[in-house]
């Protein structure tokens, strides 16, 4: 789950770490009454999933109410990259004396956790990975040990950073390491780490990616599931917990497992067709998963035929099959859906797809010629 | 009944250490084999059970089941007991399957590597990445004997031999000569099936899983093939994301003399909505399919563009 910045922040100054002054609004009236709240001046930032807000218009200093209405109501409504904007966070302008990159995320390739620490944080921290990887200083921690004060000394030392801000710095970035994995995040992010006049050190944003994995053990992430910006096709199979991305094209797709789901993809893309989603039943699928991925792809007006590809491990063709002849009783779809079916317990499914075989449901024996049959129909 | 299972159990293995990396010994094929005593943690479990039971009729040796609280009782003929290290001391197990459910699978790793089992294949899916994390750390701490495959993969399957995991066995053709290594679970059975269906063997399947820790990666897995006599070419199976497919590229071209035919599915994936830019640091521009499939052509490999294509073109090499 992606936080946006305000819940990002939220979750890191329950850890202690220093945060700007800020409140949430929604709207005009809300956003002054937060102004009056934080005090001038005051800085509008957009709430959304993604970067490059400051680019985008999405955050801007207003001085006094009158500004203040005016910058909520210009970035209110506002679209980034996609995403309106529906919040905006109004925190306290503060100018900062250096600008710092902090993350902490795991490293796949070293199988452990990764430290990020730059001097030159800000808007062009990317910029800088690729011109002077030099200088990022990047360390690691071990999942079973501590990221102790000592170390924190020697990463803010190895990254070239001295004076007055070592001391806060180092406090910071061990309190960053304990929300990183009490929260059990997959990302904490801050850039920029920005140093006060008052001597501070505070994060000036903050991009915390939670696990879902680890949604059980904390109730409280309810609180932050932020809905509003997803798409309503995402929405709905986040209710019944299936993967799914919308893609633009008109051939539903759902498959069991990533790869397979990726793959799938790519060959309707290879045979001339679009696909219209990504959506992963993953392993074990019951008929109940199939038939609502049924449900979900069928909502989407854009879809004119439903390739259903499954290759059985943990998933038993039987089940599949089962879902899909249930779906077709329970749910009036409106396209016609393509099944390829094989692995565990396929002849058992294939028979009973047999039995229920129509213009409106076809049985394929290969991913290629299923994908050809599915944007034919697509396309007819 | 139980106690005679036990002791005959006991009595084939005289004297062997439990600790001893079965693994690492020759044999015929890598990772598992006929001889492989293997223990199903969560075998009464729905899964557990509907897998360990197939496992069984492939003909792999099952010799126990793990259930905290279930010791005692059987599952088919089947003896469970309460801890792993129980059921090692009576079964003389070395290799464990796991299919407890998410929040306890990291435990369950963990004790299956103090027990000393020597290979642990964990199929579960949807463990929390900081347990997944420390599991591993500790298995390479404390347990340097004990493999992990997983978590999050079907298993590893040398047909003919033995079957631990998920991988329906009938798909599978006992024989060789190819080496199958995946990070994605149904692309696997779908490169098994291609084979087949061309006539052409595999020696080993394993699929790594597609998590962000997983226990051997490809690297470890071409190294045996490299090294497996049985063995003469191997099918990459990659998946976008990462870069342990580049990682794989640079062992291919540098230490492998065995042609690979490699796939990689995302060409056509949309890229995640990504938050914060640690990840393109991390990566620095790599991670994407066409760099992958790339990286693995530049290193000699043959890449397909369709999963279906996998036995063809294997047959091609071959030839």
């Amino acid at each position: 789950m992606d936080l946006l910045e305000h819940a990002g922040k939220r979750v890191l100054a329950a850890h202690g770490v220093n945060v700007p002054v800020g409140h949430l609004a929604v709207d005009v009236e809300r956003a002054v009454a937060a102004g009056e709240a934080v005090g001038y001046p005051v800085v509008v930032k957009a709430q959304v999933p993604v970067g490059g807000r400051g680019k985008a218009g999405g955050i801007r200093v207003a001085d006094d109410p009158g500004e203040l209405a005016a910058a909520a109501e210009a970035v209110l409504g506002l679209s980034i990259k996609g995403h309106v904007v529906r919040k905006v966070w109004i925190e306290e302008a503060l100018t900062a004396s250096r600008e710092l990159y902090f993350s902490f995320t795991f490293d796949r390739a070293a199988k452990a956790h990764l430290g990020m620490l730059s001097a030159r944080g800000g808007v062009d921290i990317e910029q800088v990975a690729e011109e002077s990887p030099e200088a990022i200083h990047r360390f690691h921690v071990n999942p079973l040990d501590d990221f102790s004060p000592a170390d924190a000394v020697a990463a803010v030392d190895a990254a070239g950073i001295t004076g007055d801000a070592v001391e806060p710095l180092v406090e910071l970035l061990v309190l960053l390491y304990d929300a990183y994995v009490a929260e059990d995040a997959d990302l904490v992010e801050v850039n920029p780490l920005a140093v006060v006049a008052d001597g501070r050190v505070l994060a000036m944003d903050a991009k915390v990616v939670l696990d879902d994995n680890a949604a059980y053990r904390h109730p409280g992430w309810e609180e932050w599931r932020d809905l509003e910006g997803l798409d309503p096709r995402e929405r709905a199979a986040r209710e019944k917990r299936l993967t799914y991305v919308g893609l633009e094209g008109s051939v539903g797709v759902i498959g069991n497992g990533a790869g397979l789901v990726m793959s799938t993809l790519d060959v309707v893309a290879q045979v001339g067709g679009k696909a219209a989603n990504f959506l992963d039943v993953g392993g074990g699928a019951s008929a109940d998963v199939i038939t609502a991925a049924l449900e979900v792809v069928n909502d989407d007006p854009a879809v004119r035929a439903i390739f259903v590809n499954i290759f059985g491990g943990i998933t038993r063709g039987e089940e599949v099959a089962n879902g899909i002849v249930e779906a077709l009783g329970r749910v009036d779809l409106r396209s016609p859906i393509v099944v390829r079916l094989d692995g565990t317990n396929a002849g058992e499914g294939r028979a009973i797809l047999a039995g229920h075989e129509s213009d409106r449901l076809v049985s394929r024996p290969t991913m290629l010629e299923a994908a050809r049959t599915a944007v034919e129909l697509a396309a007819s | 009944m139980l106690l005679t299972r036990r002791r005959a159990a006991r009595h084939e293995r005289p004297g062997r250490p439990l600790h001893e990396c079965s693994w690492r010994r020759s044999r015929v094929s890598i990772l598992v084999d006929r001889s492989t005593r293997v223990l199903v943690q969560g075998l009464t479990g729905s899964q557990g059970r509907f897998h360990g039971l197939r496992n069984r009729a492939y003909g792999t040796n099952v010799v126990a089941g793990v259930t905290p609280g279930k010791g005692g009782t059987d599952v088919d003929g089947i003896p469970v007991f309460d801890t792993v290290a129980e059921a090692v001391e009576a079964t003389g197990a070395d290799a464990s399957v796991v299919f407890v459910p998410a929040k306890a699978a990291a435990a369950a790793v963990i004790e299956a590597g103090e027990a000393g089992v020597a290979l642990v294949v964990c199929i579960t899916e949807g463990i929390p990445l900081h347990d997944e994390a420390r599991a591993y750390a500790h298995l390479t701490r404390t347990c340097p004997g004990t493999r992990l495959l997983g978590p999050n993969c079907p298993g590893v399957i040398s047909p003919g031999k033995a079957n631990l995991g998920i991988t329906p066995g009938e798909i599978a053709l006992a024989g060789g000569p190819v080496g199958v290594v995946s990070r994605s679970g149904t692309l696997t059975y779908q490169a098994l099936h291609e084979l087949t269906r061309q006539g052409i063997g595999q020696t080993t399947c394993v699929g790594i899983g597609g998590d962000p820790v997983p226990g051997t990666g490809f690297m470890d897995c071409l190294r045996l093939f490299q090294a497996d006599p049985e063995t003469r070419a191997v099918i990459m199976i990659g998946e976008i994301g990462g870069t342990d497919e580049e990682a794989a590229a640079e062992f291919i071209r540098d230490e492998m003399d065995k042609p690979v035919v490699a796939y990689v599915a995302g060409v056509t994936a949309p890229p995640g909505r990504r938050m914060g830019h640690a990840g393109a640091i991390v990566s620095g521009g790599k991670g994407g399919a066409a760099a992958k499939i790339e990286a693995l052509r530049e290193a000699g490999a043959t890449v397909v563009l369709d999963p279906t294509e996998l036995g063809s073109s294997m047959a091609a090499v071959l030839r």
